[in-house]
């Protein structure tokens, strides 16, 4: 279980741009649960993720993880039970390796980086079936630089390192914004079946209200640093995109 | 003629261990280190001073090593832990070495004739001892820098160097797999100073002294020959980073050795180090926006 705790942030304290997002945030994800979460631009999102991560510092609250504070912990410690997609599918893999060795390091995650060789010989034939399974025919590229493939399929290879070793958490940082619609459609769908092939608790931020009525197991909206909307279980199911829509117009009025 | 090859030549072989250093932290780490020119002359002092008090040629190698490594993980501190800029950081270090320097080694440090050094000591003698000094020099220099080469481009492939590759690349990856992206920089700004160092151990041997502004210019030297290198051999991915900055290194020695040649007096050197590392950045396309948007 993940639990926000009166989460106050603030950005720009004390200058003439102050900005308080979050003055009393809680919120409780349980084990297990698919969160989308939408809302306009500045309704604090990103900044939600930014937090569960320790990416950003937070001016009071706390963030805990099965009832144990993780507040304290920098973000590569907390990074050891979470894995992150980006919206930009270059911050989830090395450019300039190839896409054996960005596999390989992905596959280290959480064991010791020491002088041994890289590239472990043995797991290739895994790998291969791993990138095969994505249906991009990505299988024969493995020696071929991250770099010189397109967006979408870094992306794809991005969700499979991020979800290659263990971990409780999945956060998805509107990770498929980038990518055309066609290749979007491919990596949400890719991102629930590895969701519920490793039964992970997942959270992910989205602009896309198809994708967040269509996937997941639960659905909030963000308001101005709050939750302005949060249905789950047989709600959520029964939500439509037009019904999302409204509220969320409503909302963006103001 | 043949005798001016052969110890461009050799220059090349031991200024690259230079380009090592530069090409880990410039190309690999994208940290702009100016250290370089302090650590360098580090090596040559230390080694100086050692050698004049009768130390084992060979054992000044390894504390060359230790000093330079010591200086990089200077500025990693500097930069890592006290939230300094990579380019301010390195020239801090820099600046302190240059008083360090001249406390170890006073500005000139000359090594006797008598002075054994690791190009006329055992075992080396034994093995090329048939050889005039110049041949000599370039077979010990040649072994060095291969040997080097070799454990760099071994340490790329572990798992620690795949790390230190990806910090350079994209720091957001390093912090997902749960590293310290912070402490991977500060073992790239170790391994790269420690070359930087032994270049400067090595070039004291060689010349037989030590001077507190032989510093000056090399990071300058270094990210030329890094540059040539990776320029020329841009669209051969068969040849090695490793390789290709070796050979940089060479050229760019070849260059200084036509011009000194042509009849240039020794004191325009690095005038023209400085118009030469203008001319490769142009002719490379670069021009610099790399080593200033760090």
């Amino acid at each position: 279980m993940l639990e926000l705790r009166n989460i106050r942030k603030v950005y720009n304290a004390g200058s003439i741009t102050e900005l308080k997002l979050f003055d009393d945030f809680s919120l409780t994800v349980d084990d297990g649960e698919f969160v989308s979460v939408i809302g306009s631009n500045g309704s604090g999102k990103t900044s939600l993720l930014n937090i569960i991560c320790g990416s950003i510092p937070i001016e009071s609250g706390d963030v805990l993880v099965g009832g144990e504070s993780i507040a304290k912990e920098k973000d590569f410690v907390r990074c050891r039970r979470i894995g992150r997609v980006y919206q930009n599918p270059s911050l989830g893999t090395s450019p300039n390796l190839t896409m054996l060795e960005n596999l390989s390091l992905a596959d280290n995650k959480g064991k010791s980086f020491g002088l041994r060789f890289g590239i472990n010989k043995k797991r290739i034939d895994y790998y291969t079936e791993q990138l095969a399974s994505l249906g991009l025919g990505l299988e024969d590229k493995l020696n071929v630089k991250m770099g010189a493939l397109s967006g979408g399929q870094r992306q794809a290879v991005a969700l499979l390192m991020a979800t290659m070793t263990p971990l409780e958490f999945l956060i998805l940082d509107e990770h498929t914004a980038a990518l055309d619609p066609k290749t979007a459609e491919v990596i949400m769908q890719l991102t629930d079946r590895v969701v519920r092939e490793k039964g992970l608790t997942a959270i992910m931020v989205t602009h896309n209200l198809r994708y967040a009525v269509e996937y997941g197991t639960r659905l909030i909206m963000m308001d101005k640093g709050s939750i302005a909307f949060d249905k789950r279980g047989a709600e959520k199911a029964a939500l439509t995109t037009d019904e999302v829509l409204a509220k969320f117009n409503t909302l963006s009025i103001e | 003629m043949l005798d001016s090859i052969i110890s461009t030549l050799t220059q090349g072989f031991i200024y690259a261990l230079i380009s090592f250093g530069v090409y880990i932290t410039y190309s690999i780490l994208d940290f702009p280190d100016l250290t370089t020119d302090g650590s360098f002359p580090l090596g040559a002092a230390v080694t100086a001073v050692l050698l004049t008090n009768g130390c084992n040629p060979y054992l000044t190698l390894l504390v060359a090593i230790a000093v330079g490594a010591l200086a990089g993980l200077i500025t990693g501190l500097i930069h890592v832990k006290l939230h300094v800029r990579d380019l301010l950081a390195g020239i801090i270090t820099m600046t302190a070495l240059f008083s360090i320097n001249l406390q170890i080694g006073g500005s000139n440090l000359v090594v006797e004739r008598a002075t054994a050094t690791i190009f006329n000591a055992e075992p080396i003698m034994t093995l090329f001892g048939g050889m005039s000094l110049l041949y000599r020099k370039l077979i010990v220099s040649f072994i060095l820098i291969v040997v080097v080469k070799i454990i760099l481009d071994l340490y790329f492939k572990t798992k620690s160097g795949l790390l230190l590759r990806a910090v350079g690349d994209n720091q957001t990856l390093v912090t997902a797999l749960a590293k310290d992206k912070g402490n991977m920089k500060i073992l790239g700004l170790v391994i790269a100073n420690a070359l930087v160092a032994l270049a400067g151990c090595i070039v004291c041997h060689e010349q037989r002294s030590f001077s507190a502004t032989m510093g000056t210019g090399q990071v300058v030297f270094g990210l030329a020959t890094v540059i040539i290198g990776i320029t020329l051999f841009r669209r051969m991915s068969f040849v090695k980073g490793t390789t290709a900055v070796v050979i940089g290194s060479i050229l760019y020695k070849a260059c200084i050795t036509v011009a000194l040649a042509a009849g240039l007096p020794a004191n325009l050197l690095k005038l023209i180090t400085a118009l030469l590392f203008l001319l490769v950045l142009v002719l490379s396309g670069r021009k610099g926006e790399e080593i200033i948007h760090a």
